[in-house]
């Protein structure tokens, strides 16, 4: 005998995150008057809030990124799409016909398909002291921070764009800026490496890294390990702002969908995962550039791909009926 | 301009008073940047739930919000926003930078935890 559905938890498609990319499949899926439920863990519009202006969006000349997911919010919600965010995934069951997704609360949620946009985030040291000094001396945003370091000396951990960028930028407000990076070269562009390298406030230790923070009621100095010689030294320093790249939000879908070995989900050109209607789209899969442009473009490709399959099913099950 | 569905605290004398007319408060004073906003946005998400608490923001970069900046509590602080939790107008909790919303939760939990009569 089959188990009763509860409908009232049942949705045709359930979106995963609620980045540029999920907002996007929201929007279109809705639009296709297929009720659609975003969960999302944290805040609407993911890293886009981070962006202070976007330029660079077609069709819009300037606008933070902010006001950008607030819009696409609204879109999606003016289509009848539900959104939860803050919440906690427990536990997911992906593989057969209906999936199921468990919140940290105990509400359990089934749909016919899955579209995965958890995106990613700022990767951190994971080294002692970086909880402790979080906000009182160490920074992952330069604009945010940078005015409490004025007339201060400080270290960026880096050596892609951000860290270089960043790092000059900085040199506003510090007197010196010490960039530490684990290679002997550089992976920024070449003009960002130049502007560093020109810049007489700013000073290089390579191919080192930080392995401990120190202070007391903020952050006083840094242990730095010489990755070739292994040797340490203590650095005194008022600040450290980190910008060592994204990590690939996808934890919780290890050894339940097909990922590479950076944790990047493996999608075909209709944004489908390993698994029957499970797609992914936006920074969370494997793909080379990581825009709002290219998000919200994987993810109508996602989305009208799930609607196809939905049809499809819908039709199958009438079929059969 | 903090552009959160929050109460905006504009005014040192605004802030006292929302300080006298309720027990717990939490103020959130910070920009609309990266660490800012999911602090604002676990704020606005958590306030049907903690009726009990006044959610309310102030610009960090108004004047006026020095009755923040220059509290001791906050000193040693270097990462936006400062979140401040009173209780019956004293500081019970001081938080930099971004939080989760467990953090959030487990600061409201515990310094505004409500009696229930037997």
């Amino acid at each position: 005998m089959h188990k009763k559905m509860n409908i009232i938890n049942h949705y045709d498609a359930i979106v995963i995150g609620g980045g540029p990319a999920g907002l996007t499949a929201g929007i279109y899926l809705s639009r296709a008057r297929i009720k659609t439920l975003i969960l999302n863990e944290g805040t609407a519009g993911g890293q886009m809030v981070l962006t202070h202006e976007i330029a660079n969006y077609p069709g819009v000349e300037n606008i933070s990124g902010f006001q950008l997911a607030n819009i696409m919010k609204k879109q999606a919600l003016s289509f009848g799409c539900e959104i939860k965010s803050f919440i906690k995934i427990d536990s997911l069951k992906l593989d057969g016909r209906i999936k199921s997704i468990t919140l940290s609360d105990g509400t359990t949620y089934t749909s016919d398909t899955v579209i995965i946009t958890t995106g990613g985030r700022s990767r951190t040291l994971g080294v002692e002291g970086e909880d402790i000094f979080k906000g009182k001396g160490i920074s992952y945003c330069a604009t945010c921070d940078g005015d409490f370091f004025t007339g201060k000396e400080i270290v960026v951990v880096g050596g892609g764009n951000s860290a270089l960028e960043e790092a000059v930028s900085l040199t506003k407000y510090a007197t010196k800026v010490t960039i530490i990076h684990q290679f002997d070269y550089f992976q920024a562009f070449e003009y960002a490496v130049e502007e560093a390298k020109n810049n007489p406030k700013i000073d290089f230790i390579l191919n080192s890294t930080i392995t401990a923070f120190h202070g007391n009621d903020k952050l006083e100095s840094v242990t730095i390990k010489n990755l070739n010689t292994g040797k340490t030294q203590e650095f005194t320093t008022d600040g450290a702002f980190i910008f060592i790249g994204y990590i690939p939000n996808t934890e919780m879908f290890k050894s339940i969908v097909e990922l590479n070995k950076w944790g990047e989900i493996i999608v075909d050109k209709n944004m489908s995962t390993n698994l029957q209607g499970v797609y992914a789209a936006g920074d969370s899969i494997e793909k080379r550039y990581r825009q709002i442009t290219t998000a919200v473009g994987d993810a109508t490709v996602a989305a009208l791909a799930a609607s196809e399959f939905i049809h499809k099913s819908k039709q199958k099950q009438f079929n059969l009926n | 301009m903090l552009y959160t569905n929050l109460k905006h605290i504009e005014s040192a004398e605004e802030h006292a008073k929302i300080l006298s007319e309720n027990e717990n408060v939490m103020v959130i004073c910070g920009r609309m940047g990266p660490m800012c906003i999911p602090v604002y946005g676990i704020a606005e998400e958590l306030e049907n739930e903690y009726k009990h608490v006044k959610f309310c923001d102030m610009e960090f970069d108004n004047p006026e919000a020095y009755v923040i900046r220059n509290l001791p509590e906050v000193r040693g602080f270097m990462g936006i926003p400062f979140t401040i939790y009173y209780k019956n107008g004293k500081v019970v909790k001081a938080t930099s930078s971004i939080q989760t919303k467990e953090q959030v939760k487990a600061i409201l939990d515990k310094e505004f935890a409500q009696t229930v009569n037997a």
